[in-house]
């Protein structure tokens, strides 16, 4: 079907995003790894002679790392727990027949096209501020004693942020998974007897497997790299109480400037998201056969 | 899914459904209203819903104390010319890998998806040190090139999955009649994929517009894009709910009418079309 020619300047035409692409990936995470194994410091001139692994040494004793990693898991599966089940609920809502079912969904799509910085300041200072905040004021209707959300309790709070930006895209995912859904099949259910809640578990859940788990997996990738919410929030503290491994790299390499520290956190985090990454790529390549 | 329904259901539904939305667009709406309050009403215990006295001082004080305007223009440049430089990257390569596939096309759309699971934390410190000594550190040609490399395997994906849809045939016929791969480009390719395209632009003008980790990284004053800016609010300095509302109503304004017309994209070009 392709000629010889043909075959040539597609090669020509794809050539240009595959360069680029490995520039902008393979040089600079080679540059990295190559970082790793020196000490070097930008506050110190002088020779970056090679260490072997004490960088990597070093971050693992790090007394933040831990936490880090601790605070990096926590905050993902927190807000995966959120937005997964919440935008399957969501989504069953949406789904029924209702009046002004445009204006609802475009309402509950509205948080993702929120930038991170904006939704961040807007929820720490005019929702969780215990003394200038709407839910200090709630909790003082009640009687009750306004609670210091992100000096108490800062990485729930920042797991309810980021929540609130993703249960929007959690919540159209799965609701466009669940429309491509065959109502007959959902109908000879009904007539056979299967009740409502059945026809969730064996109907429906199954056909939302496929999305949820596009969702979880997606998320996640985005949810590792979490930064901008923990910088306008909290600068990763109390102490290091809402520190994720990328601010963690983020502080030790452009606040402490460590390039050699904060290079081995760099490819301890590009492990970590190969691993997900893994799993979600072999979901994709298969959707590509079909 | 639509099926049979009583009207008491519906309405029922209706209502839960509403409140609900409400309750998740709330930070949004309360956002637009505040930044319409003087500072004193924005902090006013009880909170000011509607009775209070409406004003735009705090867009006119955003501009004047900050130059508000030039910030927003960086966004706009920056979205703007990251996204069109992808889309002339891209088209090319989807367009070759969606009706010239060869044996390798596969795996070069699963390497590129590959590239966008890095962490950009993996390639920050690099990226940071060759920007500083290039001079390219808070500048909008910097940020222009780093967000179109990251956004170029969405851009890719997405105008692949949607050059996909475009039937072989109709290129067969017009190969037939003697059309040159120019013009069969130009006059039988482009008006079909005009539609993928234009969602392409759109969907990816949204990730670069609120994108966080690398114009925080790599602008400070200059270049720096809105949300850079709005970022600048996290030191507070006396009353500052009204102004900071202001500048996140503007900020988020554009993006939100943008992603309203893009919510079917959205779902296709994150999923990389694993959802459809």
């Amino acid at each position: 079907m392709a000629t010889q020619a043909s075959r040539a300047a597609g090669r020509l035409m794809i050539s240009p995003a595959v360069i680029l692409l490995f520039l902008w990936m393979i040089v600079p995470l080679g540059m990295t790894i190559y970082f790793s194994f020196l000490r070097y410091n930008l506050l110190i001139p002088g020779d970056n002679p090679l260490v072997g692994f004490e960088n990597y040494q070093f971050f693992f004793t790090d007394p933040n790392f831990w936490p880090a990693l601790i605070n990096t898991l926590v905050l993902v599966l927190g807000v995966l727990l959120i937005t997964t089940i919440g935008g399957i609920l969501l989504a069953l809502l949406l789904d029924q027949p209702m009046f002004g079912q445009g204006i609802v969904r475009v309402l509950v799509i509205a948080p993702f096209f929120v930038m991170p910085t904006v939704s961040a300041l807007v929820w720490k200072n005019m929702f969780m501020n215990p003394v200038n905040g709407l839910f200090g004021w709630l909790a003082t209707v009640f009687g009750l004693q306004p609670f210091d959300f992100l000096a108490q309790a800062p990485l729930f709070s920042i797991i309810l942020i980021v929540a609130w930006q993703w249960l929007p895209f959690a919540t159209l995912i799965l609701l466009t998974a669940l429309q491509s859904l065959d109502s007959e099949q959902l109908e000879a259910a009904e007539m056979d007897g299967a009740g409502p809640v059945s026809r969730f578990f064996h109907i429906m859940l199954p056909h939302l497997a496929r999305a949820a788990t596009v969702v979880i997996l997606i998320q996640t990738i985005f949810l590792l790299s979490i930064f901008a919410e923990i910088l306008v929030t909290t600068n990763g503290g109390p102490g290091n109480a809402s520190t994720n491994l990328t601010y963690l790299v983020y502080s030790q390499s452009l606040l402490q400037y460590d390039v050699g520290l904060g290079s081995a956190g760099g490819v301890i985090a590009v492990i970590l998201a190969n691993i997900v990454a893994i799993f979600l790529m072999r979901m994709i390549g298969k959707n590509l056969e079909t | 899914m639509a099926r049979e329904s009583t009207p008491q259901r519906k309405i029922v539904v209706t209502v839960i459904a509403w409140i609900i939305a409400l309750a998740i667009f709330f930070p949004i709406l309360w956002t637009i209203l505040t930044s319409f309050k003087t500072e004193a009403q924005a902090i006013a215990i009880p909170p000011r819903f509607l009775n209070f006295d409406w004003t735009l001082a705090n867009y006119v004080t955003v501009q004047e104390r900050s130059n508000y305007f030039g910030h927003f223009m960086n966004s706009v440049i920056i979205s703007l010319g990251s996204t069109i430089l992808a889309l002339a990257v891209a088209i090319p390569a989807a367009w070759s890998m969606a009706f010239v596939p060869g044996k390798r096309t596969k795996d070069v759309l699963m390497w590129m998806l590959s590239t966008k699971m890095m962490p950009a934390v993996g390639v920050l410190i690099p990226i940071y040190l060759l920007f500083r000594d290039w001079g390219l550190l808070d500048t909008r040609a910097g940020l222009i090139i780093v967000l179109m490399l990251m956004n170029l395997p969405i851009v890719v994906w997405m105008l692949y999955t949607y050059f996909k849809e475009i039937p072989g045939e109709i290129l067969e016929a017009a190969r037939m009649d003697g059309a040159s791969l120019g013009k069969e480009i130009l006059y039988v390719l482009t008006p079909m994929a005009v539609p993928g395209i234009a969602s392409t632009l759109l969907l990816n003008i949204i990730l670069a517009w609120n994108e966080a980790f690398w114009t925080l990284n790599l602008t400070t004053s200059n270049a720096a894009p809105l949300s850079t800016f709005i970022a600048s609010y996290s030191s507070p300095e006396g009353l500052f709910y009204a102004k900071l509302s202001a500048a996140s109503t503007l900020a988020i304004a554009p993006i939100l009418i943008l992603g309203w017309f893009s919510q079917k994209q959205l779902v296709r070009g994150l999923t990389f079309g694993a959802v459809k």
